[in-house]
């Protein structure tokens, strides 16, 4: 997940309609590929924030930045290197579990220091939040057993308190 | 003061300045044109939506204005989306507004509702859905400015019949509240200095002016900069006026179907000084293969373009009029570096390689000869429009651009059956000039109505078509490139009868079948003022543009024209 290939962005946007359709239709538009995106509210009302994981393979980092600065709803732009970067992503799944299976599968969750967030006759669904990598690593491990449903949210950052600032690739308009 | 919803929106009109508008009613737009009755804004009744377009482009392009268009909602505005797309290639600045069904009705699949707001996202600079009609100044005025500010575009206003209808308390000037919205302005000084330190340096230097100088408005500092430096100019097809050809040190247009010269300057060029321009693949060609001992000084005020195409050796996201501006002061008083051997290479190149054609005295009549005797025989600052295909390449290549702001085409989209409606536009924007449209019979064809708008609004524009009874662009390639197997090109040079259709729709119609007869019939329509003029030329149906850089090719491989090929 974490390779060269992968810039994470934080975009800040306007809150207005259609700001999210307008951000995905140009990735698509302009054929740059993203690996995740989550979006919500900040604690300003008026804005949201866009995480957005882009592959730069598709196309340089420089490119996708003017563009999206160009997106008029787009406010501000940075990009959070992944070493300078408290990441946080979080995954549920629903496995099918034995009930031979079920101590395994609860096991496992707390080897991860994931939570079992519901319990039936043979599945249970389980919760892990953590860097990319190690959900990754968790996943693999799932998928020993009979997997009936997973989704994971995209990865969400911020700068770390310590580490390099961040890279803001375009600032605010001052009004 | 209380204003209707449509109200306000005409008044905001006004006050941007608007004095000409293009559109068509319909329902969800209704209630906005009945405040046009008693409006100080000239309306123009279109007879297809596209027309307005096309005529809020050209009005746009010669009087750098933003152009103004307002239709009703589905498909009058979906009619509406190519003249959208093609001001987005061109960077054309334009306003249009289109009606909606009532807020209350969008999402149901409602009577002529379309979600345009989605339709054109990627095709105008922003778009708006107005949800009150309390935001009506200030979503205009935010539509003026962005269409307006950086490099210019279209944008789409959609307003709902409720919010049209709706009371609002009038006000003016809005606050705006764009906070994502900027443009780079002046270049860094340390940006400009590396641009002169590798002007100074180079031997086979080449200004490679696009049409980002003529919406900056930067011809004067471009022509200082030539001048002080001795540095040859091409200008490309959206930039033909932006430096004037009949200067010294003008070669003309570059790409697929640019003269030899000037391809083949920018191909052995060192520097290329590429100014307002996006390195359009019409022009590099083969991209890995453009200019490859070239180092590149890149100015463009988006800065999306820097490092797009071509990687730039110095790269300036600026203003191109503060930007060349700044570089000329920066060369000042330096010694013009000796482009002595440069420029004996390029008048080589210009003597072995001109434009060629050859007319007999027998038609068929060679359409680069009527392109030659329009020039000739029109006031030097006529305004030329194009549709597009061969006859655009022919007037782009033969006609004498010494005036910027005097050739409308479609460039970046082309748009077959822009030049009809772009005329009318470019005629009401600057009604004191000569307007000649160049048109294809294909182009003709799809948007000729429009000259019935132009009868009744008295747009005395003239329109030469160059009638090769072809697909002529299309045929070319079959020619060249699919062995000569003609498939779905032929139109026929006499269905329809161009002279009958003409005066249908409240024109003059005339025809030249002959050589000896095109300069006598173009100086018939120079004289006629009151009425819009078609001219039926009968062209040369096998005429091929020349020279040609092949779709995918290298600029290297241009080919010229088979009377030339054995100089090279
Ligand atoms: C709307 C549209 N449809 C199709 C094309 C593809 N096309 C490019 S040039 C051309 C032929 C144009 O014919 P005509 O107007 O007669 O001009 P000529 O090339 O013969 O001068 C066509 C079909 C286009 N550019 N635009
Ligand atoms: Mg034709």
């Amino acid at each position: 997940m974490s390779t060269v290939r992968h810039h994470i962005l934080t975009v800040h946007v306007e809150n207005k309609a259609g700001v999210l359709a307008r951000v995905a239709g140009l990735f698509s538009r302009r054929g740059f590929n993203i690996f995740s995106l989550a979006v919500a509210p900040t604690d300003d009302a008026r804005f949201s924030r866009i995480t957005i994981v882009v592959d730069v393979e598709s196309a340089p980092l420089e490119q996708i930045v003017h563009q999206l600065d160009k997106l008029v709803n787009v406010v501000s732009i940075s990009e959070l290197s992944p070493a300078d970067a408290v990441q946080r992503e979080l995954l549920l799944a629903t496995v099918e579990a034995s009930p031979a299976e079920r101590s395994q599968v609860i096991q496992l969750v707390g080897v991860f220091g994931g939570e079992v967030l519901d319990v039936g006759a043979t599945r249970l669904t389980v919760m892990l939040a953590g860097p990319p990598e190690k959900l990754d690593d968790f996943e693999r491990l799932l998928e020993t057993y009979a997997v009936a449903d997973l989704q994971r949210t995209g990865l969400v950052a911020l700068p770390k308190i310590d580490g390099r600032s961040v890279r803001p690739l375009r600032e605010p308009a001052t009004a | 003061m209380k204003l209707t919803g449509a109200q306000a929106l005409i008044k905001s009109l006004e006050m941007e300045g608007v004095e000409v508008m293009f559109g068509l009613p319909g329902g969800a737009i209704l209630p906005v044109y009945d405040p046009i009755l008693g409006s100080s804004i000239r309306h123009v009744l279109v007879r297809h939506e596209q027309g307005a377009g096309h005529m809020a482009e050209g009005y746009a392009m010669v009087t750098g204005r933003p152009g103004v268009a307002m239709v009703t909602s589905g498909p009058g505005a979906t009619n509406i989306v190519t003249a959208l797309s093609n001001a987005y290639m061109d960077s054309t600045p334009l306003v249009v507004i289109t009606g909606q069904v009532p807020t209350a009705s969008i999402g149901t699949d409602a009577f002529q509702e379309c979600d345009i707001t989605g339709v054109t996202m990627g095709i105008t600079k922003h778009n708006w859905l107005v949800k009150t009609a309390q935001d009506i100044p200030e979503t205009v005025a935010s539509a003026f400015h962005v269409a307006t500010t950086g490099r210019p575009g279209p944008v789409l206003v959609d307003v709902p019949k409720d919010v049209s209808f709706a009371e609002m308390d009038w006000h003016w000037p809005p606050a705006l509240d764009l906070p994502g919205f900027r443009s780079p302005s002046a270049p860094e000084t340390a940006d400009v200095q590396a641009a002169a330190a590798l002007v100074a340096s180079a031997t086979r230097p080449v200004i490679y002016a696009g049409g980002g100088i003529l919406k900056a408005r930067a011809v004067e500092e471009l022509r200082v900069l030539a001048e002080r430096t001795g540095i040859p100019v091409v200008t490309t097809l959206m930039a033909r006026g932006a430096f004037p050809d009949s200067h010294p040190q003008c070669l003309g247009m570059p790409g697929m179907h640019g003269n030899y010269t000037a391809v083949t300057a920018l191909q052995r060029s060192d520097l290329l000084i590429a100014l307002g321009t996006r390195f359009d693949d019409r022009v590099t060609g083969r991209i890995d293969a453009f200019a490859p001992g070239a180092k590149v000084v890149h100015v463009d005020i988006d800065p999306a373009e820097l490092n797009k195409v071509r990687r730039a050796d110095v790269a300036i996201a600026a203003d191109c009029k503060l930007a060349i501006g700044a570089l000329a002061a920066t060369l000042e008083g330096a010694p013009a570096p000796d482009l002595s051997e440069w420029w004996s290479q390029l008048r080589r190149w210009q003597e072995a390689f001109p434009l060629y054609y050859s007319q007999s005295d027998e038609p068929p009549i060679k359409p680069q000869m009527v392109v030659e005797k329009l020039r000739d025989l029109s006031p030097d600052d006529t305004i030329l429009v194009s549709g597009v295909g061969q006859h655009q390449m022919w007037a782009a290549q033969y006609w004498r651009f010494d005036h910027p702001y005097s050739w409308v085409n479609s460039g970046g989209a082309g748009t077959m059956g822009f030049a009809v409606p772009a005329a009318i536009g470019a005629k009401m924007g600057r009604p004191d000039r000569t307007v000649w449209a160049v048109d294809g019979d294909g182009c003709f064809q799809m948007t000729a109505q429009e000259l019935v708008t132009a009868s009744a609004e008295r747009v005395p524009v003239k329109v030469a078509i160059l009638n090769n009874a072809y697909l002529g662009m299309v045929r070319q390639w079959q020619e060249m490139f699919y062995g000569e197997r003609y498939s779905e090109v032929y139109l026929s040079p006499d269905l329809p009868d161009y002279v009958k259709w003409a005066e249908a729709m409240g024109c003059v119609g005339l025809r030249a079948e002959s050589p000896d007869e095109v300069g006598t019939v173009i100086e018939k329509a120079n004289a006629i003022d009151d009425r819009p003029v078609v001219v039926d030329f009968r062209t040369d149906a096998f005429e091929k543009v020349f020279p040609m850089v092949p779709a995918g090719a290298s600029n290297d491989d241009i080919v010229v024209h088979p009377a030339q090929a054995s100089g090279r």
